[in-house]
């Protein structure tokens, strides 16, 4: 149990918080090695099967960040994102699929390096307090 | 309820003989009671077979989406806000339709009087004034109306159509209640016990996809479940797949669903699936202020957005 690490998906869109994942990089900034990035063109991309299909592979956590509202690249795109996070947070948390502190969602743009190592330093955190994923995860079929 | 059949069978001949529409989508006598079927009336003929009780509860939207030629629908409160929605999405244009409003008194749950019966068979049921008569081999019985209705119907406030060219009978009071007390007492539980509460709630699922068929607002060309490449859901009754199907039926639905409660009728297992897209109706409401279907001025909330939507998931 000591040794567990966790593992955390981060569905990052490409103008913003790839940018600031990137910029986090070359300005050497120290964050926890536990997430996964997954590159998408636009927050509002994401698809809450996307979400769900991690879980049920076995990851501890998800993240999901993308530009400031007001600043994306397809103009609205994340405005319809947050509405579609909004209902997906808040379902997920009542029937029981996800316990609280393994789903987080940030605005991040290209320009804040620091501040992406900082959540994600907060999501590492939160995701380890919340222990391993123990309950979502599919079985997969034992073949004799 | 009987003289509303007269005058929808009435209105539907009228209809049909000057050719104003090619059918009526309706209800006929079922072969077992309290099961009606949906019906489309081509002839003046047909039009006689129309009925109309308290067991037509299935949603008859369900039958627009893409249909051609002009057509006439007998639509109660919610079948009338799924029209909107209908109308809203492009599944079907204004002109091609009449809409026959019928002010709703809530439908009967078959399941409600099964359960009063202990396994009796009824062969015969018949519903007036405000009591529903049944009876079968050796018995009769009489319950009050009221005490039947779906758990869909007993918190409905939309009983009168939003939309209709013709209204067939009076308009109903609506009530004043809040719709969601299941839903807060479910809020209310720490996050354990509600997961084990819905996992014992779909665990008797067998996938056999009858609440999306039923659903007037599950029309996509491919439905997820039946997507194979990616294959984002997996076909097995393992729980977590289950879980997952119950789950994305019901985020499909969101703000789009009028809590017709077909989904939760057709239902062979008797699961309430209405808890998932109940959760999600409140939450449109509260951070949206939007209520599906009501009227047609407004897109769906997810196909909309303002500048200053709440942020509640951040973090």
């Amino acid at each position: 149990m000591s040794d567990w690490e966790p593992k955390i998906i981060a569905f990052l869109c490409n103008w913003c918080s790839y940018g600031a994942a990137d910029l986090a990089g070359v300005s050497r900034l120290q964050y926890p090695p536990n997430i996964r990035i997954i590159r998408v063109p636009c927050s509002g991309r994401i698809n809450p099967k996307f979400i769900l299909a991690a879980f049920r592979h076995g990851v501890d956590g998800v993240w999901v960040s993308g530009c400031h509202p007001g600043d994306c690249h397809y103009i609205e795109g994340n405005l319809y994102a947050r509405r579609k996070f909004a209902l997906l947070k808040s379902q997920l948390e009542y029937t029981g699929i996800v316990e609280p502190g393994r789903l987080h969602f940030s605005w991040i743009s290209s320009a804040e390096g620091t501040i992406f190592a900082e959540m994600a330093r907060r999501v590492v955190g939160s995701v380890v307090a919340a222990g391993p994923a123990q309950h979502f995860i599919k079985k997969q079929a034992e073949v004799a | 309820m009987q003289p509303c059949s007269e005058s929808i069978r009435e209105a539907a001949k009228r209809l049909l003989l000057e050719k104003r529409v090619d059918a009526v989508i309706g209800f006929r006598k079922g072969t077992v009671p309290f099961m009606n079927e949906p019906f489309l009336a081509r002839t003046p003929e047909q039009a006689g077979q129309l009925v109309w009780d308290g067991n037509c509860a299935i949603n008859l939207a369900n039958y627009l989406p893409k249909r051609t030629g002009s057509v006439a629908i007998a639509a109660k409160g919610c079948d009338s806000r799924s029209i909107v929605i209908h109308l809203l999405e492009n599944q079907i244009r204004r002109e091609q339709l009449y809409v026959l409003g019928i002010p709703c008194q809530g439908m009967t749950d078959k399941r409600r009087i099964a359960d009063r019966l202990n396994g009796r068979q009824v062969l015969q049921a018949e519903e007036t004034g405000g009591k529903v008569r049944v009876s079968g081999r050796d018995f009769e019985q009489s319950f009050e109306r009221a005490d039947l209705l779906q758990e869909n119907c007993a918190i409905c406030t939309h009983k009168n159509p939003v939309l209709y060219d013709e209204l067939l009978g009076q308009p109903v009071e609506e009530q004043q209640i809040d719709r969601y007390v299941e839903i807060g007492k479910i809020e209310s539980m720490p996050p354990e016990q509600r997961r084990l509460y819905f996992d014992e709630l779909v665990q008797p699922c067998i996938r056999c996809y009858a609440c999306r068929n039923a659903c007037p607002a599950c029309y996509c060309p491919t439905c997820f479940v039946d997507e194979s490449k990616p294959q984002w859901l997996g076909k097995t009754t393992d729980p977590t797949d289950t879980r997952t199907f119950h789950f994305l039926r019901a985020f499909h639905v969101a703000g789009r669903c009028t809590d017709c409660g077909s989904c939760e009728r057709a239902c062979p297992v008797g699961i309430k699936v209405r808890l998932f897209t109940m959760k999600l109706e409140k939450q449109v409401k509260e951070l949206y202020g939007y209520e599906a279907g009501v009227t047609q001025d407004e897109r769906p909330p997810l196909d909309a957005f303002r500048p200053d939507d709440p942020e509640p998931f951040l973090g």
